[in-house]
């Protein structure tokens, strides 16, 4: 069977079964890939038993499988790197790059020193921070680690705390791979069959294209859903959940998230393309966040920050 | 025997102490496989290959997968078979990146490259923890 026609098989196999033998198989591709090992087995047996591949050709499918099972489970950090670095790209597209470097300097001293806090400190390519040159109320986190925060929503933060709670909220996005979690599922399943189906040890042209298109279809599900549709309420309360508690550990009052949001709120303009369509309400976010810290007092910043957090970003 | 397990972190670092304060007393690479000798969640203390090297490293630098490289490492001789060691360089790769960005010439990823390079070193970390009053610790835990 020529290469095209197996492709073509194999993914024909993944799909019927899918449809048809295991309705859970697409939910668990995430959690783990030996429900792939299962199906591509069950689309060998069939492929044999109707004559159209040999027992050869079928073992060495699950084979593939197999090694796709192990080497594809959860996305590899590697992967996840290459995705964040392209859908960084076009977050760059949207905004461009503020050069301010003493300002960049301080949101990286902030971020990594949160982002060691987190509950995932270490990705393959580590996180890095970067202001946006816009007025737009924004900040957005490609998988991987790379941050981006607008001067805009840097006008909202009042002090080094506030400043904190947003890097810590888009670490919290980070940890919890919610930008991997907006890839469609079917991209994903074709993504398998193609790394699985080949041999060789490059590509041949045919699959480099299409697992060049799943790629791109990939940085266009998380692009779309950071900056047009948003995350589920569910995700960004999340990622505020991780910001009080990564805040906790470092030291800083999860009161001032409470602080930034309120500024927010006061300036989130209805019907624009940034936080305010994105987003669940300020008021929305604020009410979870004290069912969790309680009472809020202002924040009391210490001194030495508010020197740093000033001279920092004066030109901000 | 060690539980072995992979580094999943493109720079991985042992250090002196469980924590991310702990002085960097060497470093391991993608790929490479180092053995568990005790662990204080969520820190293991492992030894590399060779044994000739300790440290803690955070655990969210390993995985319990093996990750095979390329055929000619060192790492991939155990591995099953050539396919399989074929199959785990493949995925979302440099070589898809490439391919990528020649369909979509109008991103830029001038900024993405160098924004990789903002790195605060871990003495500014501590200076900056420091002069912040912020928590001894710096880290989890």
């Amino acid at each position: 069977m020529k290469t095209s026609e197996r492709r073509k098989f194999l993914r024909n196999a993944v799909w019927w079964t899918a449809a048809f033998g295991t309705g859970s198989f697409i939910s668990t591709l995430f959690a783990g890939c030996r429900a792939l090992e299962e199906v591509t087995r069950v689309g060998a047996e069939l492929g044999t038993s109707t004559g159209m591949i040999s027992r050869e050709s079928a073992d060495s499918l699950v084979k593939s499988s197999k090694a796709v099972s192990k080497s594809f489970e959860d996305i590899t950090p590697k992967q996840e790197y290459f995705i964040g670095r392209s859908v960084g790209a076009v977050i760059l597209e949207k905004y461009p790059a503020d050069a301010d470097t003493a300002a960049n300097l301080y949101l990286n001293q902030v971020g990594q020193t949160l982002a060691r806090a987190s509950d995932m400190p270490e990705t393959f390519g580590g996180y890095h921070f970067l202001i946006q040159d816009s007025q737009q109320i924004n900040a957005l986190a490609a998988p991987g680690g790379l941050v981006f925060v607008t001067r805009g929503l840097l006008d909202c933060c009042k002090n080094e705390t506030a400043v904190a709670a947003v890097l810590a909220h888009e670490i919290g996005h980070v940890q919890s791979k919610h930008g991997l979690r907006a890839i469609k599922k079917s991209r994903i399943t074709n993504a398998l069959v193609t790394i699985g189906i080949e041999s060789a040890k490059a590509f041949g042209d045919q699959e480099l294209a299409d697992l060049t298109r799943d790629f791109e279809g990939s940085i266009n599900d998380i692009s779309q859903t950071l900056i047009n549709s948003g995350y589920s309420r569910t995700y960004e309360f999340e990622a505020d959940q991780a910001a009080i508690t990564i805040m906790r550990r470092v030291g800083y009052d999860p009161a001032g998230l409470v602080e930034m949001l309120q500024v927010m709120r006061q300036r989130l303009v209805p019907g624009q393309e940034d936080f305010a369509s994105t987003h669940p309400s300020p008021e929305s976010r604020i009410l979870e966040i004290k069912a969790t810290i309680g009472l809020v007092a202002p924040v009391r910043e210490v001194k030495e920050r508010q020197i740093r957090f000033e001279s920092a970003l004066k030109n901000i | 025997m060690a539980q072995r397990m992979s580094v999943q972190v493109q720079d991985g670092k042992l250090r002196s102490d469980p924590s991310f304060l702990g002085k960097i007393v060497g470093t391991v690479t993608y790929g490479e496989v180092v053995s568990v000798l005790r662990q204080q969640d969520p820190w293991f203390y492992v030894s590399n290959r060779t044994g000739q090297l300790t440290g803690w490293i955070h655990s969210s630098a390993l995985t319990e997968k093996e990750i095979a490289l390329r055929a000619g490492d060192a790492n991939v001789q155990k591995t099953a078979s050539q396919r399989e060691i074929a199959l785990a360089g493949k995925g979302f790769n440099a070589e898809v990146e490439d391919e990528y960005k020649k369909s979509n010439p109008n991103l830029n990823f001038e900024w993405v490259d160098r924004m990789e390079k903002f790195i605060v070193s871990d003495d500014e970390i501590r200076q900056f923890i420091r002069e912040g009053k912020l928590a001894s610790k710096g880290g989890n835990p």
